[in-house]
């Protein structure tokens, strides 16, 4: 045929950048686990009806919002560190079990680019929009509150005043990235890593190993340092204990981003999370799919 | 340029060889059947290809190695392993979409051509859909990737007549043309007897069998035999016998249509006869 040559299909490539496709899978995520924002939008939903029905009901005190607003900051985030820990056992796992793996290694995707997309939900979808979610839920309650004083009559000033709107809000988001993204990476980290290689029963895989450790341990040196230490990355370390004794919203005057920050715990946090990912990265790519 | 090329491609599993030292070129624009018994290694011969597996042996496909260039060689080649594959929960509206936004090949407006052609609602999810329409708009949207090597792993499995038809009529008509190549495998053979360009058989990792449909057409006769004559025709070493209403069917490889057509009705055979014959003669040799 080289007399005849056939006119090649002259559709210029066209190319598609890097974000521009993470963008698209984390979209993809966001359409399979609704959960992801259907949660923390029911808990901010149901916070705020009770709190009106409180206000009205009770006659409420002026400088009384900081307490509901740590609570509401606190059961949104406990919601969400649920539904991360779902999605992360899930991610990799449920594509598998339904097959459609085949369908989605069929397009030009890398491993890495879907196994970092699926990473980012629990480590920055999830925080911003703890954070997005929670602000919107405290202004809610603040205008709620705001109402209620202005219609029995009394001055807001005293609320307002009081009311330490940027730093509460600075710390949150602090919180939230500190320790909900990178504190809690490795947690992440592992989930995501047993959801590539279980075949079944991914919940009791990403369980068992972490609980036999700390028993072994227990009975072999009668020691528990790996249980304290999970305990430990748990309840977010130093800055954990802190915010345990102030609240979610504490002002950042109290904090100690660079100390917690530079402390060899985060890093080696970090690190085991970049191997658990790498792991899973290695796993989807050469096992067999299914 | 070969599309597809490999010499001694092997693949164990265990002690479960999958792949026997398989030797294949496949030229561009070609439609190559892929048949071969349950566990025959066709699965696994397609997924080395794709680059879903690691393998022995040198592997070229489209000029690249499959298994370390995989994420730029999906860029040019399509798959359908399987009919349900697609995600169940996803909406036919945000698979196009998506496909879109990280396919650089993919023609949306094609892909919606396509689909406007069938029943097929854009805000229904996968799971709504029934097997034939999901057949339908994964066809849909691998017809509008720009793709040289579009690979079907039996894409018509548990669909009905209807479907089947016209899912290879889609694929020959809105699809193929002389610079891409198609490699299918399936159990149902008949159907595609007319779209192969090429076919090959292949048991137990090993191809049996490779040649074009011109080949095939001229080197296998098969002849409904006069009862009367049957001793003769079997002097002439048939590849297989059947009975069918009481009157033998013999099989011939490279035998003289003249010859064979004294003696009874002769035709070129299916491919699944060939097949058939092909397997029991391998058995016997077994």
């Amino acid at each position: 045929m080289t007399d005849f040559p056939v006119e090649s299909q002259v559709v210029a490539p066209a190319f598609i950048s890097a974000p521009r496709r993470m963008y698209w899978c984390v979209q993809r995520e966001l359409w399979e686990s609704r959960s992801i924002y259907l949660a923390p939008l029911f808990v901010a939903a149901f916070f705020v009806f009770g709190f009106l029905i409180s206000t009205f009901a009770h006659r409420v005190e002026p400088q009384e919002i900081e307490k509901p607003y740590d609570f509401a900051a606190t059961a949104i985030m406990g919601v969400t560190f649920i539904v991360a820990v779902f999605y992360c056992l899930d991610a990799l796992y449920g594509e598998r079990r339904d097959r459609s793996v085949l369908f989605w290694k069929s397009l030009p995707v890398s491993d890495l680019t879907t196994v970092l997309s699926k990473a980012s939900i629990p480590l920055v979808v999830l925080p911003l929009l703890t954070f997005a979610i929670t602000i919107v839920t405290q202004s809610i309650m603040l205008l709620i509150r705001t109402a209620a004083l202005i219609g029995s009559g009394r001055s807001v000033a005293t609320m307002w005043n009081g009311l330490r709107w940027f730093e509460m809000s600075l710390g949150l988001l602090y919180h939230l990235l500190a320790i909900h993204s990178l504190w809690y990476a490795p947690i992440f980290g592992w989930l995501l890593l047993v959801s590539a290689w279980a075949k079944r029963a991914a919940f009791l895989w990403a369980a068992l190993p972490p609980f036999a450790i700390g028993v072994v341990e227990k009975i072999a040196f009668n020691t528990s340092h790996f249980a304290a230490m999970l305990g430990n990355r748990m309840s977010g370390g130093e800055q954990g204990a802190l915010y345990t004794a102030t609240g979610i919203s504490m002002p950042m005057t109290k904090a100690s981003p660079l100390q917690f920050l530079f402390s060899p715990g985060m890093w080696i946090g970090l690190a085991l999370a970049a191997a658990f990912l790498g792991a899973a990265v290695w796993l989807r790519r050469n096992r067999d799919p299914i | 340029m070969a599309c597809i090329e490999a010499r001694g491609l092997r693949k164990a599993f265990g002690t479960t060889i999958a792949l026997d030292g398989l030797d294949l070129r496949v030229e561009e624009g070609r439609i190559l059947g892929l048949i071969g018994p349950n566990g025959a290694g066709k699965t696994t011969a397609l997924n080395a290809i794709l680059g879903l597996t690691p393998y022995q042996g040198e592997l070229k496909v489209l000029g690249r190695d499959p298994w370390t260039a995989r994420d730029q060689l999906m860029r040019d080649v399509s798959f359908i392993a399987d009919v349900a594959v697609l995600p169940r929960w996803i909406r036919v509206s945000q698979v196009v979409e998506y496909v879109a936004g990280v396919h650089p090949r993919f023609d949306r407006a094609k892909a919606e051509g396509f689909l406007a052609k069938t029943t097929i609602k854009r805000a229904s999810k996968v799971r709504e859909l029934s097997k034939g329409m999901v057949a339908q708009l994964h066809l849909a949207l691998v017809m509008a990737i720009d793709a040289k090597l579009l690979v079907l792993d039996e894409p018509t499995l548990g669909l009905d007549i209807l479907y089947r038809k016209q899912f290879y009529d889609s694929l020959l008509n809105d699809y193929f043309d002389r610079s891409r190549t198609i490699l299918v495998t399936t159990h149902q053979v008949e159907e595609i007897q007319d779209v192969l360009t090429d076919l090959m058989f292949i048991d137990r990792g090993r191809i049996v069998l490779q040649c074009s449909m011109e080949e095939f057409e001229a080197r296998y006769l098969e002849v409904m035999v006069h009862p009367d004559k049957v001793a003769a025709a079997r002097a002439l070493g048939a590849m297989h016998e059947r009975q069918v209403f009481g009157r033998s069917i013999l099989l011939f490889d490279h035998a003289d249509r003249e010859q064979l057509a004294a003696l009874g009705d002769v035709r070129t055979p299916s491919i699944a006869d060939l097949f058939v014959a092909v397997m029991t003669s391998q058995g016997a040799a077994r």
